[in-house]
């Protein structure tokens, strides 16, 4: 089946089953690597990526539901040269170890950003919920709190 | 292209060699150079670290449990170039696995070579260059190895470099100043490209005397990861994002239950499923190859297949198999007298651990391609040379016919160290004559994970009138660690005669105590048991030192003190005692609980880095929560201190996860759970919000610091929890019931 949606500011257009995970679409159909495979089952978060602005993991999203919506992946998630706040934020604050789950991480603060543009310790804990074995989770709370604050002060 | 014309340049040409070279209080390394290379405006040189690595590496793993960098052998093994656009690269001999070692490798470099950061590119090596570590990337000691021969080397070709511009300028070497990869002099610049190109004559000077440390850009200071940039945009950089043209797709069916084999199969079914190329059958499994991964996996589902399973393994089994008396007993440590076991005044306390998955985010996988007796194979693996070895014996082709391409890693922690699906990967391709992707499922790599072993511990002690240790012993029970490992050798095992990595942390650090000893127990068990990050050092330090604040508090004395008196006084003893001083200072650290919320103290000495921690939790909804962590580390000269500090943060929230919250079991004969969050791991919200790192620089050489900060963190939190509950928790994960 045909499939059309918009992603990353590009319209797109796939023939695939309908119940193939946006996830694979993404990264062997369109070949944007920066949304991760990590276990399948919605359980890790590091193929976190938007869907109409929500955070959505991929691996367990049928293509099917994209049709006529908009895919915001990693790749997509700076604005040209300029870095996303959270990018920014996870730079300064030197977030990344091995990096494999951090668009992931990324994606998923991005979207929490929208919706609580000040998040407190405790939204954090609630919204941020993706696996990193290298467990960068102390920095990385330091980088959503900057985050919000660079993006506070551009809005 | 460049790269290529200079390999084939540097496999014809015949190393040089001095046999007479003595000069080793200067260098104990001869810096060799590969002919051929000017015309290309390439200046590649390499090192003979030893004469016998794996000798040395044998016995400085007994004595100090600190590998020294192998290379290949009998191969030059470092390899740097100088590319026509000033661009400096390293092939590393080793793969960034996330501590940001090739950050730390492009800052010593940058500091000999006199350029800037920026003109440097750091990537792995691939094995038909020979210019890989002969061992593997692990231990943590990709910079501690590499800080010497990598400083020796970039000076050396600075001289080199210099005497070129000396010669085109027209002017002494001596007078030539470099900065930036530019040369200077009488006010006429050139830079490195311009001084080596058309080189002919490529004699090296001596190497010249180092920089003291202090005099450094780069070295020691808190220089950015240069991977941060390709990690925050989502860059193809792992082994998962790995591609070939006109590849196909693999999944593959293995046994579900611990010792299952292969009885029958029936595929006709999935063979008419949608996309399927071939269906190939080999001992023990079979693989699924389709036009696309959704197509493998749906394929696969089809396949119906019977094992054989001739025992069901359960949890009781595991306990009853491995424990303290079974199997081959090793003393690892021993002085004074031995405990009289049956003595009344025997103090004795039981500890476990559980297995251990490794959990890494990227799945292992192999991209695989065999065509004309040659294979290329691109994946995420600590050990190139192992699997390089592992294909080339399955397919039959000698090993020059292997090129193991390997990227970054998404996470190692000791999980990479056995990649032997490459040889999966390697023979569908083979079999349909194409590029084949291969990964694991996540529930392939929860039971197929080569496990931190389970442990069971006797911690025992006798103590005089003040409480004070006049006997100590612990005696633990192992699964394999480093014995049967791919990366070492079996002789390996019956020189040492215990398994080396079960050791880890197992022996007594307290050499002020009269009478200590140390005996390992070890069984191979019925799944594979291997590395998983700072080894048995998780589970030993836990038993140790959770027996220690117990002999504390029975003396009514300070844990901190209590410690501190037993110690010796010897440059080694001193180091610890000096990071327990620092932490409990600097963490403020009070035995009194307030409420229920308490501290913790808990020290461990690992590859010869001293850490100590106290931990600051509360127990909320009979959970344990942490609020902050200090930690105090001596891990000598930090060529990067940020990255060694984001080490010691990952490895505090690792050990928080592994001794709070996971464990893996045995049911039904199957390994268990087989997913996240069954698999419960610290997230976000389990991670303290407070972590506080002191570095202490006992001496002025880097060592390894990605796994020493996983001692102390289990009984530092444990012994809180006693403070706070008057109970001691001895069964790793730590719940309360």
């Amino acid at each position: 089946m045909k499939f059309t949606f918009n992603i990353n500011g590009t319209s797109q257009t796939v023939d695939i089953d309908k119940n193939t995970p946006l996830l694979w679409v993404v990264r062997d159909v369109l070949n944007l690597k920066g949304t991760k495979f990590g276990c399948g089952k919605a359980a890790c978060g590091a193929c976190t990526l938007h869907v109409d602005g929500e955070s959505v993991r991929s691996c367990s999203y049928p293509i099917h539901f994209v049709e006529g919506k908009n895919v915001r992946t990693i790749e997509g998630l700076a604005d040209g040269d300029n870095l996303h706040p959270v990018q920014q934020a996870w730079m300064e604050e030197v977030v990344p170890q091995c990096g494999y789950c951090q668009p992931g991480f990324m994606m998923a603060t991005a979207a929490m950003l929208e919706k609580i543009p000040n998040p407190t310790d405790d939204d954090i804990d609630a919204n941020i919920v993706n696996v990193c074995r290298c467990a960068t989770y102390y920095r990385m709370r330091k980088a959503i709190h900057r985050a919000a604050e660079i993006k506070n002060a551009n809005s | 292209m460049k790269v290529f014309i200079f390999l084939t340049a540097f496999q014809k040409t015949k190393i040089m060699t001095d046999s007479n070279n003595k000069s080793k209080k200067v260098s104990r390394r001869k810096f060799l150079v590969r002919g051929g290379l000017g015309t290309l405006g390439v200046l590649a040189v390499g090192t003979y670290v030893f004469r016998n690595p794996m000798r040395r590496a044998m016995y400085e793993l007994a004595e100090t449990m600190v590998v020294p960098y192998s290379g290949s052998g009998t191969e030059a093994n470092l390899w740097i170039e100088v590319g026509n656009n000033n661009t400096i690269t390293l092939h590393s001999p080793k793969v960034e696995m996330g501590q940001g070692t090739f950050t730390s490798f492009a800052q010593i470099i940058a500091d000999e070579l006199d350029v800037n950061i920026n003109q440097i590119i750091v990537k792995a090596a691939e094995t038909t260059t020979g210019i890989i570590d002969g061992m593997s990337t692990g231990g943590s000691l990709s910079v501690a190895q590499l800080f010497q021969p990598l400083r020796e080397m970039a000076a050396t070709m600075r001289e080199k470099i210099k005497q070129e511009a000396a010669k085109k300028m027209g002017v002494d070497a001596s007078s030539i100043s470099t900065a930036d990869g530019v040369l200077t002099a009488n006010g006429k610049t050139m830079n490195y490209s311009e001084a080596i190109a058309d080189v002919t004559d490529w004699t090296l000077p001596d190497t010249p005397k180092l920089r003291p440390i202090s005099s450094y850009k780069y070295i020691g200071k808190p220089i950015k990861r240069t991977d941060l940039r390709a990690k925050v945009v989502g860059e193809p950089i792992f082994g998962m994002d790995a591609e070939m043209p006109d590849m196909l797709h693999a999944a593959v069916i293995r046994s579900e239950h611990v010792g299952g084999t292969l009885k029958s199969a029936d595929i006709s079914a999935a063979e008419n499923m949608p996309g399927v190329v071939k269906i190939v059958q080999k001992d023990g499994w079979i693989g699924v190859v389709a036009e696309s991964y959704a197509q493998a996996l749906a394929a696969k589902n089809k396949v119906k297949v019977e094992w054989d399973v001739p025992k069901k393994w359960t949890e009781e089994d595991l306990r009853a198999y491995l424990k303290v008396g079974e199997g081959n007993m090793m003393i690892t440590q021993k002085e004074g007298s031995a405990l009289d076991e049956d003595g009344e005044d025997v103090i004795n306390m039981e500890f476990t651990s559980p297995i251990g998955a490794h959990a890494q985010i990227e799945p292992n996988g192999a991209v695989a391609h065999v065509k004309d007796g040659k294979a290329t194979v691109i994946l995420s693996t600590q050990v190139l040379g192992v699997t390089q070895k592992q294909v080339a014996e399955a397919l039959g082709i000698d090993a020059t016919n292997v090129n193991i391409i390997g990227t970054y890693l998404g996470g190692g922690f000791g999980r990479r160290l056995n990649t032997s699906h490459a040889v999966q990967a390697c023979q569908m391709s083979e079999a349909v004559g194409k590029p084949v992707k291969y990964f694991f499922t996540r529930k392939e790599e929860f039971q197929h994970d080569a496990f931190r072993p389970p442990t069971h511990h006797f911690v025992k002690g006798k103590v005089n009138e003040e409480g004070n240790l006049e006997s100590l012993e612990h005696h633990y029970a192992s699964g394999d660690v480093a014995m049967n490992s791919v990366i070492f050798p079996p002789v390996m095992a019956s020189v040492l005669g215990s398994d080396v990595g079960a050791m880890r942390g197992g022996n007594i650090m307290y050499t002020n105590v009269p009478n200590y000893r140390a005996v390992q127990w070890h069984k191979t068990l019925p799944f594979a048991t291997s590395f998983w990050r700072s080894l048995g050092l998780l589970a030993n330090t836990f038993a140790i030192e959770s027996f220690i604040d117990e002999m504390a508090l029975n003396a009514g004395k300070s844990p901190v003190d209590y410690r501190l008196a037993m110690f010796g006084d010897d440059e080694h003893q001193n180091r610890i005692r000096k990071v327990i001083e620092v932490a409990a200072a600097k963490g403020n650290y009070t035995d009194k609980a307030n409420d229920n919320r308490a501290m913790g103290f808990a020290a461990s000495i690992d590859a010869g880095v001293p850490c100590a921690q106290v931990v600051d939790l509360s127990i909320e909804n009979n959970r344990i929560k942490v609020h902050k962590v200090v930690c105090v580390m001596d891990c000598g000269l930090a060529v990067n201190p940020d990255q060694v500090k984001a080490q010691c943060e990952g490895s505090i929230i690792m050990g928080i996860s592994a001794t709070v919250h996971e464990k893996m079991t045995l049911k039904d004969g199957q390994l268990y759970p087989t997913i996240y969050g069954p698999y419960d791991m610290a997230l976000m919200r389990n991670a303290p919000k407070e972590i506080d790192v002191h570095l202490i620089q006992g001496v002025d050489v880097p060592l390894p610091v990605g796994e020493p900060p996983l001692g102390p963190i289990g009984a530092a939190i444990g012994n809180a929890v006693r403070r706070i509950t008057g109970k001691r928790l001895t069964d790793i994960p730590l719940t309360l019931g």
